[in-house]
């Protein structure tokens, strides 16, 4: 399962969540939180060796196609429809050092807002080229790309007339279960990003901000395909010494 | 003026969404091909060690209803009490064990499944133990920020007594959130997301 650096695994417990920073769990502009935000206050405590460990995943795993969404769902010799796009950018964690080895999924729906998947309802057509998931692994700098379209705007039932702004789904591990993230990205310049309830979840605009991808002018490639940079930041840990570790000290 | 410590903040969680299935569980929502097997789906193999064990859940809200479109993925030791993880210095982990499980909830009747082997112990410091666990992590629309926390073993009473997490439990009715249900070998877990019954969840 595991394909690692030859550095010595660092074991410290990883900085607390800042809570502020997130949404909270009772949001109700954004009515399903309602009856599904725990009520009562988190148990807190520093991590144990169950989550400052957590899986890793190998770049066997990664096949040739996974990181291109344009053609990893399309019959031979055909693509999806949509604007061409990279997403890029680097892993880190709190301290600023690259994550590598963190497996990234991502999720989204097609060009015209419409998601593969049989709860979903609304009337854009699904694209028979374009199945909407991929994933990759970083390398050793913390980097990552992948190549899809951009995803539509749409509408979804919460308030009488909300849509969710243009977005990609992103689920990240890092080294350790207590870095598990989900988080989505949306692009630079949509006015509708202000507009979600969704979004709103987030207390603090700056927090909201490190969710925007700028559009990379400079790793756009030439008539083909432009290109969005997304950094992730995952929890950092500890790396003091006089930690009273597991193995002692 | 100081230094700055020039720490970053970390991203901003957001929700799963109700189309989590298709980023994390492709096979099971219908779109074939992409992925050969649904990551997760599979912890152990025939030479796994360990006892063999199910745990079967439902994650219920606020009114009563279990979640039909929920995704829980947990995270344990081996039969031995090690992790399968490079973070894991006390030895090396059975490597027919991945430890790390994903199952979406049925859409039908929201229940998830695992079949996995009973962990074994594993230390909170250099002279505590930890009963035996297995850590959750339970994601979907509604939900803000992941929630994260523990099932223990209902036939472990002594090691769950000398647990120091759930010995941080405050209101003692509560760490029966925590303990499952059942017996060897069919464990059920159900986590209640509020009311009477809201499963202690943790900041961790």
């Amino acid at each position: 399962m595991s394909e690692r650096t030859n550095s010595k695994p660092e074991t410290g417990a990883f900085f607390p969540r800042d809570r502020a920073w997130h949404a909270p769990a009772l949001t109700p502009g954004y009515k399903t939180s309602v009856l599904r935000s725990p009520q009562k206050a988190l148990l807190s405590l520093d991590g144990t060796i169950s989550e400052i460990t957590g899986p890793v995943f190998g770049h066997s795993l990664i096949d040739e196609l996974d990181n291109d969404l344009i053609h990893n769902f399309a019959k031979p010799g055909e693509s999806a429809i949509g604007e061409r796009i990279i997403v890029h950018g680097r892993v880190l964690d709190e301290r600023g050092r690259a994550v590598p080895g963190a497996l990234l999924e991502f999720w989204q729906a097609n060009a015209g807002g419409r998601y593969r998947h049989k709860k979903e309802s609304y009337l854009a057509p699904l694209d028979p080229n374009f199945g909407g998931c991929g994933r990759t692994i970083t390398d050793a700098e913390g980097s990552y790309a992948f190549r899809t379209i951009k995803p539509g705007p749409y509408p979804w039932p919460n308030g009488v007339n909300d849509w969710r702004p243009a977005h990609i789904h992103f689920s990240v591990f890092g080294h350790g279960f207590a870095q598990r993230l989900i988080t989505q990205m949306y692009f630079e310049g949509d006015p509708m990003i202000w507009k979600c309830p969704i979004v709103n979840t987030i207390p603090d605009r700056q927090a909201v901000e490190q969710l925007i991808a700028p559009l990379d002018w400079a790793n756009t490639i030439p008539f083909d395909a432009r290109a969005y940079k997304f950094d992730i930041v995952l929890r950092g840990r500890r790396s003091t010494l006089f930690e009273n570790r597991l193995e002692g000290n | 003026m100081v230094q700055q410590l020039g720490y970053l903040k970390e991203t901003p969680s957001q929700t799963a969404g109700p189309y989590v299935h298709i980023g994390l569980t492709p096979n099971f929502c219908g779109i074939a091909g992409v992925y050969e097997t649904d990551l997760g789906s599979r912890m152990v193999n025939d030479k796994t060690r360990g006892e063999r064990i199910t745990i079967t859940g439902r994650v219920i809200d606020g009114a009563g209803a279990p979640l039909k479109d929920a995704l829980v993925e947990i995270w344990q030791a081996d039969a031995a009490g090690l992790y399968n993880s490079p973070t894991e210095i006390r030895g090396a982990a059975d490597v027919n064990f991945t430890g790390w499980g994903r199952c979406a909830t049925d859409a039908e009747d929201g229940i998830f499944s695992f079949d996995t082997v009973k962990p074994g112990r594993v230390p909170y410091s250099h002279d505590r133990q930890m009963a035996p666990h297995i850590t959750f992590w339970i994601v979907a629309r509604g939900i803000n920020v992941g929630l994260h926390t523990r099932m223990y073993f209902p036939d472990e009473a002594e090691a769950n007594a000398a647990d120091p997490l759930l010995a941080r439990i405050e209101h003692r009715h509560r760490v029966a959130t925590l303990v499952a249900t059942g017996s060897a070998p069919n464990y059920v877990f159900d986590i209640h997301l509020q009311g009477e019954k809201e499963t202690v969840f943790l900041d961790i």
